[in-house]
């Protein structure tokens, strides 16, 4: 019998920007056990209802992660909006659809390269990351700010895109699509990339829906579900069917995410054909009162957003679920007889979101 | 500062931020902004780094891992704090789990603000950072004589 032997996992390695601790129990090289421990991001966000008023909450929720940051925002609004009664012009509805399939190319952009990197393909990463740019470009032209918009509010949008800038939408998705195509062929076919991706860290049908998996993670193993279907925003009113992959591996979820890229893509094409003049924002009077559960389907996968108000101009509790908290369960089970060196792999291809998760 | 004396070596960690600044310093290294034209290279190891770029205003838990890993980094060694929560909390300074910014933990030399910091200004940070490094390591001789 072989001996067992401990090796800690971060907080601090190379592979993650954000720190998560994992002790990993190896029997040789493979792992038996891996036990998660967190809280090194833990900052208490959903405390600080308490000192900021609803309105200026927002700008604290799109900080509970840099990379979601839109989402967050549009989801905390939407909670409130339902809880006061707010009608979304339909403008706005259709900006918050943009901006938010926006961050999500931008988001699977950065982890094909973080994906990249963490099998030593250096190029690929550098590639992935020169594309991704070209979004954190646009969205400094429409909102001013590259990681933090903060253009979502109660009632509405902050800004609005004149005809130039949804011109430059066009384009630039255009062209990115035509860049995207030897960055997919590569993921997909190149055979350095498949020897490290196929057949490694298989989550079946069954383990994904027990273990309560979100987003790509989900879609990877075949189960059809994928939040923007519930039509929140503009959703309702632009053609989304869940891209789906069957075989469960890294090699499927990576295939997910890239397909996609593709489909927001054409989901900003179809929002900018359709998107209707008019205000960008609705009138806030009064304070909240009652509470509401909100979901929307983050890059990650989906969110949960709960917001508790009493009349008063502070809510009394608000509530976050995030993907990332969802996709730890199967992270450990797919960590589970794994080997050592793809480790690093695996605990990327669920998209980890640290900050997300701790808040 | 007209030249460059070392190719630095980099170490990124992030003190419970919301991770904006963690991407974009690692931004800077992708070919927009291209920070290795001045040789400077992002490692894992404290072992070998020099600067020590550091996001997030630091929670109870993370203090001991930043105390840890510079005093793992050999001297001459420069902080730069990345974003205006390591420089003093920022939005989050008012959380129960936010000691403040990161000079509550260890010693910083340079502050780039910004929510998210842009790459421009990490990327001056961190040249501001290499004229420290310069005078620490000119100290150092100082002392040896």
């Amino acid at each position: 019998m072989s001996t067992r032997s401990i090796v800690p996992f971060g907080p601090q390695h190379p592979v993650l920007p954000e720190p998560v601790h994992l002790d990993l129990v190896l029997e040789d090289e493979m792992v038996v056990d891996a036990v998660p421990s967190i809280g090194y991001i833990h900052r208490g966000l959903e405390k600080l209802v308490d000192k900021r008023d609803f309105k200026q909450y927002v700008y604290i929720a799109e900080r509970v992660c840099g990379i979601c940051s839109c989402g967050h925002g549009l989801g905390y609004c939407q909670a409130v909006e339902q809880v006061m009664g707010i009608e979304v012009p339909d403008r706005a509805r259709y900006l918050r659809t943009i901006w938010m399939e926006m961050s999500r190319v931008h988001s699977h952009l950065l982890w094909l390269g973080l994906l990249a990197d963490a099998m030593g393909f250096e190029s690929l990463f550098m590639e992935s990351w020169r594309l991704r740019e070209k979004i954190l470009d646009l969205f400094d032209e429409t909102t001013g700010g590259r990681i933090i918009h903060s253009v979502n509010q109660v009632g509405g949008v902050q800004k609005d895109m004149d005809q130039g800038m949804l011109d430059d939408i066009l384009r630039v998705t255009r062209d990115l699509e035509k860049d995207m195509k030897p960055v997919i062929d590569t993921f997909l076919q190149d055979y350095t990339v498949q020897s490290r991706l196929k057949g490694v860290g298989v989550l079946s049908k069954e383990d994904a829906i027990g273990l309560g998996a979100v987003g790509p993670m989900l879609r990877a193993s075949g189960v059809s579900y994928d939040a923007r279907l519930l039509g929140y925003a503009a959703y309702g009113e632009l053609s989304v069917e869940p891209v789906l992959s069957t075989e469960g591996d890294s090699y499927g979820r990576c295939a997910v995410r890239l397909q996609e890229i593709l489909q927001s893509f054409a989901l900003i094409r179809e929002a900018i054909g359709k998107i209707p003049a008019g205000p960008v924002s609705a009138p806030v009077k009064g304070n909240p009162d009652g509470e509401y559960f909100f979901r929307i389907e983050q890059p990650r996968g989906e969110a949960i957003y709960y917001v508790k108000c009493n009349g008063t101009k502070n809510l009394e509790r608000f509530r976050l679920r995030t993907p990332t908290t969802s996709n730890i369960p199967p992270m450990v089970q797919l960590l589970k007889g794994s080997q050592l060196a793809d480790v690093p792999l695996l605990i990327l291809t669920i998209d980890p979101c640290v900050s997300c998760t701790e808040r | 500062m007209n030249k460059v004396s070392k190719s630095p070596w980099l170490l990124h960690y992030d003190a419970s931020s919301c991770n904006g600044c963690d991407i974009e310093v690692l931004d800077c290294l992708t070919p927009k902004y291209d920070i290795e034209r001045f040789g400077i290279i992002n490692t894992g190891d404290p072992f070998q780094a020099d600067i020590l770029l550091i996001t997030g205003g630091v929670n109870s838990q993370t203090a001991p891992v930043v105390k840890q890993i510079y005093s793992q980094m050999a001297e001459p060694k420069v902080v730069v704090a990345v974003g205006i929560c390591a420089c003093t909390g920022g939005v989050f300074k008012e959380c129960y789990n936010i000691k403040g910014g990161i000079d509550t933990v260890i010693p910083v030399d340079v502050y780039v603000p910004g929510c998210a910091a842009r790459p421009e200004s990490i990327i001056d940070g961190v040249v501001r950072a290499l004229q420290v490094l310069d005078d620490k390591q000119a100290a150092l001789k100082n002392k040896e004589r």
